[in-house]
């Protein structure tokens, strides 16, 4: 278990993050959140390379105080683009897995398991000077994943991979999180959040301002309509049944003309109401929910207090 | 020993390995070589000129070496060496961001300040002391091999040659020390290196007690030639670089000098469980 208690950094007077209550369960989740927003300095927190001004943070029982224990636990891959110089890939992470006192036959081992884990296999002998972007963000996510950490802190690892490399990280993700690992991520890039994460938290201006599945997360946004898409062979039609009703907002024919998106603040009624018309003959041929997706809320929570500013 | 200490002592000799490649091969500190060698280079062109110079006495190259050792090499050659390989071990690595990957092992910070520590005493006594060889060699080799033999075996030479490695070395532990405290204490740290140059150069001039405080005077005292004191009238800037008071005996110099890095290393690992790693982000 990931617990984050009332964790609090200041930079002299400039708030890095403040109050955070955090218990992370295991699988893959996503720190999502403006620049500045305070999810660095929550993962380098985590990750013991800042201190907490106040708070504690505990990963399995361990302090990041114990960097004994913690860091056989943790595995970090920040978002600095800074290496040793003159290495190659290979001596990188063989180097690097050196301190972990294994013998010198395992360290090779597991050096080469996590190169090929990040499909580096064939680039590992050349010097990482000469990588492009997307492989030095994969030799950093090898030198993270060597030691087999229950807990992996990736700070926008996804940065920089083309859309092979994408798909084949978050594959990798998804295989971590399924072995009862802890990934928490970093990331801006709100539709693979959707796509990765079984866990998110929203950050902005240093507080968690949401927790949790993304669905429960907008469940619990009440004072924004919700949004429904329903695919039918009669929108026009059913909009002028539904604008009777007082649990609809609003009705929009959907732009490719064969469905409708339905705003309303009482999506229990609204359903109800929905059976209740498709009983009239109307062919419906999927009702889904239009923005129980990260984007969406991200930008009910944090997209408008970033207008307001 | 236990498994702990085993453990640590491992993870010190790994972090040796990774930081000597760093010193030894990399472009970046060849110009700690050319410093630590800069006094070879007349002292070679000496050997190959003054060889048929009869002339020439042996007791005139154990004064030239002697200045040249005490005056450049430890107050100039090495200093700057020190400030160059000890500074980049843990402030060198933050300017690169490269010094994390140290943090996210498991490594205590009192272990990878001692591992940065030795690697650095390890690149710079060999850099240093190799160097002292090759220019005690270009200052005596061209001197006939039985007057040689006279001064190594039956006159003072071996011991001469013993007390500047052993002030080369011992220069190192002083000045490593104090520059890895400063790397990790300081953001810039070149500004604690110019007090400390100062410090270390107006020592000439400070009170007797003062003198004590500093690590010139205790190399001095391990220095197997004593230069002439400061004179009373006259002599300029140059009685700054000079001592009048007596050297310590060397055993105690040589003491003094090692429980000072030692106390200084135990500082900076203090100061290390506070090192944070932010970079500048957010």
């Amino acid at each position: 278990m990931v617990a984050i208690e009332n964790v609090s950094k200041f930079y002299g007077e400039v708030l890095g993050v403040n109050k955070v209550n955090l218990v992370i369960p295991p699988g893959i989740t996503s720190l999502v959140g403006p620049n500045g927003s305070g999810k660095t300095t929550l993962m380098n927190m985590l990750a013991g390379l800042l201190q907490p001004t106040r708070g504690s943070i505990v990963v399995h029982g361990l302090s990041p105080k114990d960097p004994e224990r913690y860091f056989r636990t943790v595995g970090y891959a920040t978002q600095y683009d800074g290496f040793p110089s003159g290495l190659t890939g290979w001596q990188f992470v063989h180097c690097y897995l050196r301190l972990f006192g294994y013998s010198p036959a395992d360290t090779e081992r597991l050096a080469w398991e996590a190169i090929e884990r990040t499909g580096l296999r064939e680039a590992a002998e050349r010097k990482i000077a000469g990588y492009s972007k997307g492989m030095r963000q994969r030799i950093k996510l090898a030198q993270a994943i060597a030691h087999r950490p229950q807990v992996l802190i990736l700070d926008e690892p996804l940065n920089g991979l083309d859309p092979l490399a994408r798909a084949e990280t978050i594959a990798l993700f998804r295989q971590l999180g399924a072995e009862g690992s802890h990934v928490i991520i970093s990331s801006h890039i709100l539709h693979e959040v959707d796509l990765i994460s079984d866990h998110v938290i929203m950050m902005s201006q240093g507080y968690v301002v949401a927790e949790g599945q993304i669905k429960g997360v907008r469940d619990e946004i009440l004072d924004q309509p919700m949004q429904v898409l329903i695919r039918c062979d009669r929108p026009k039609y059913l909009a002028s049944r539904l604008f009777d009703h007082e649990q609809v907002v609003e009705a929009k024919v959907h732009a490719d003309g064969a469905g409708l998106l339905v705003r309303t603040r009482h999506a229990e009624g609204f359903y109800k109401l929905l059976n209740h018309i498709a009983l009239t003959g109307i062919t419906i041929e999927s009702v889904a929910p239009a923005d129980d997706d990260a984007q969406s809320v991200y930008e009910y929570l944090i997209g408008s207090e970033e207008s307001t500013k | 020993m236990s498994p702990a200490t085993t453990n640590r002592n491992r993870q010190i000799l790994a972090i040796v390995r990774i930081d000597l490649a760093k010193t030894f091969f990399s472009r970046r500190g060849l110009w700690i070589y050319l410093l630590a060698l800069s006094p070879a280079l007349p002292m070679v062109g000496h050997w190959l000129f003054a060889r048929g110079d009869n002339n020439h006495q042996l007791g005139d190259d154990i004064n030239v070496f002697a200045n040249i050792f005490q005056f450049f090499y430890l107050r100039i050659a090495i200093f700057f060496g020190c400030v160059g390989i000890f500074m980049n071990l843990i402030r060198g690595e933050m300017l690169d961001k490269s010094l994390h990957y140290y943090m996210l092992a498991p490594v205590r910070r009192e272990v990878l300040v001692a591992g940065k520590f030795v690697s650095g005493l390890v690149a710079s006594i060999a850099i240093f002391c190799g160097a002292v060889v090759v220019q005690w060699v270009g200052m005596f080799a061209h001197y006939s091999p039985e007057l040689l033999a006279g001064y190594m075996g039956a006159g003072n030479g071996t011991s001469h040659l013993i007390s500047y490695l052993t002030a080369a070395a011992l220069a190192c532990v002083g000045y490593g020390a104090v520059f890895l405290w400063a790397g990790v204490r300081y953001k810039n740290p070149l500004v604690p290196a110019a007090v400390i140059l100062v410090w270390e150069s107006l020592n000439g001039i400070l009170p007797a007690m003062l003198k004590k405080l500093s690590i010139i005077y205790w190399l001095k005292s391990i220095c197997p030639i004593a230069l002439p004191p400061p004179r009373a009238n006259g002599g300029g800037v140059w009685n700054l670089l000079l001592f009048d008071i007596d050297p310590a005996p060397a055993a105690m110099a040589i003491s003094n000098l090692v429980l000072l890095a030692a106390f200084v290393v135990v500082w900076a690992a203090i100061r290390a469980r506070r090192l944070e790693i932010g970079y500048g982000t957010e």
